[in-house]
Parts: structure tokens; sequence; C-alpha cells
């Protein structure tokens, strides 16, 4: 018992070091992880950096993948609005995530993807200036990542 | 008041592909009007859309959503006729729902 109450809460310390004491929280039972992501994601929202913002979503290290695909221009004339779509063939995509490195705030839109419905979505989004845009993909309760540079001639933020 | 959602959603080969235009400012809080005061921030902060009653998107946006959201999405099912809505909740409180049917 005793073992098994160490090895959880080294699991705990292990996972928990990127995710905070909400992950931390979660991850020992304290608070269920709907409510968890939930809170995670608002303070996801309100992140100033993108370590923040990523350790708020408990993605700290996303592994790249080749199957998500992350459409964007090259360069963008009108940074306010900046075509983007994101395509993931990983099955089972839970939910698909846009930020943008150098905007004041990094998260610019979270979507949350049932069963039945495609790992697409193609929306818009507001760019500062010239930067990197990231898609996360959650697939089973992991994250991977792409990222591609568009280059902004007007900022639109 | 706010405008109407502009939605499409066309049946093919057994999928839906949904193209959601939704009216709204979508104002960070960091523009200036002309007299220089702060303009607040007013923006969606959540989406959802049904087919039928079942969900087949849910979404948050930040601020750095562009003005007058715009959405494509795509989910198998759906058949001419089947009844899709999408709603959304912002930072000030307003909601608005909006339906068609599928083509």
């Amino acid at each position: 018992m005793e073992a098994g109450v160490d090895l959880e809460r080294r699991n705990a310390l292990k996972t928990g070091g990127g995710l905070g004491l909400l992950g931390l929280l979660a991850v020992i039972g304290l608070i269920r992880p709907g409510a968890a992501s939930a809170e995670g994601l608002k303070a996801a929202f309100e992140a100033k950096t993108m370590g923040e913002a990523l350790d708020a979503l408990g993605a700290l290290l996303p592994e790249s993948s080749s199957a998500i695909q992350l459409t964007t221009p090259d360069v963008a004339a009108d940074g306010a609005v900046v075509p983007v779509t994101v395509e993931s063939t990983l099955s089972r995509t839970e939910q698909i995530l846009i930020l943008v490195d150098k905007n004041p705030t990094m998260l610019v839109a979270s979507f949350d993807i049932p069963e039945g419905t495609e790992g697409y979505i193609t929306t818009r989004i507001k760019m500062a200036q010239t930067s990197n845009v990231i898609a996360l993909v959650k697939v089973n309760g992991k994250f991977y990542r792409v990222s591609k540079e568009v280059k902004v001639t007007k900022g639109g933020c | 008041m706010s405008a109407p959602t502009k939605i499409r959603a066309t049946a093919r080969d057994g999928n839906t592909e949904v193209r959601v235009l939704m009216q709204h400012e979508m104002d960070n809080g960091r523009r200036k009007d002309e007299a220089g005061n702060l303009i607040p921030a007013w923006y969606i902060t959540e989406i959802k859309a049904l087919h039928n009653d079942k969900i087949v998107l849910q979404g948050r946006f930040g601020t750095s959503v562009s003005k007058n959201p715009y959405l494509v999405f795509r989910f198998t099912g759906g058949t001419i006729g089947d009844k899709i809505a999408l709603s959304w909740l912002d930072n000030q409180g307003n909601t608005r729902s909006d339906e068609v049917e599928i083509s």
C-alpha cells in the first residue's frame, strides 16, 4: 500500500512537473480531470508567455507529428485576418488548439472535437507581428504540435 | 442586437461540411477609439455547434480570433434537411443562436 502511494506520487511528480498545481491535483485525484482542464484552459487563455500557456494546458513538451497539417499563408499582408487550417489524421483527435508565439495572448482558440467530427478546423486569426503559428492536437490525452512561421506585413492585433 | 450568424451546411458522400461566419467585433481591449480612449474587450468566448441535438463542435476563443469569426468544420453523417445550429456567448454575456438546414 505504502509502495503504491509512493509510486503514484512519483508519477504525479514526474508528469505533474510540467502541469503545475492543477495538474498535480488532478493526477493525485483531488479534482476531476474535466474540472482541471476547464480551469487550465481558462488560465491558458490568460497566459502571457508560451511557457505559461503550455503549462496551463498540461502540454509542456508536445511531440511533433507529421500526421498534423497546418496550413497558413507564408506571408500575411494583413495581420488582422490570417487564414489558418489545422488537419489531423491522428485517431482519435480530441482537441485542436491554435496559438501564436508573439501575440499579447498566445492562445487564439481551442476546439473540442467530439467523436464523429473530423480532426479539421479552418478559421481566421489576428497576428500582431511575424511569428510562429502553432497547432496543438490532443490525442488520447497526449499533445502533438506543429508550427509554421508566418511573416506579417501589417500587424493586426 | 447582434447580426445573425451565416451558416452553410452541405452534405456530400456521407459527410457534412459546415461553414460559419459570425458577426462580432472581437475587440481585444487594446485598441483605442478616435478620442484615444481604450475600447473595452468585447469578444466571443464560447461557441457550440449542434447537428439536430448532438454536439458536433465546441470551442473557446481568446481575443486573437479575427473580427467576424469564420469557421469550417466537418462531421460524419448528416442528411439534407437536418438542422445545424450554432450558438455563441461573448465576454459581456450576450448570446446568439442561429439555425439552418443541411442542403
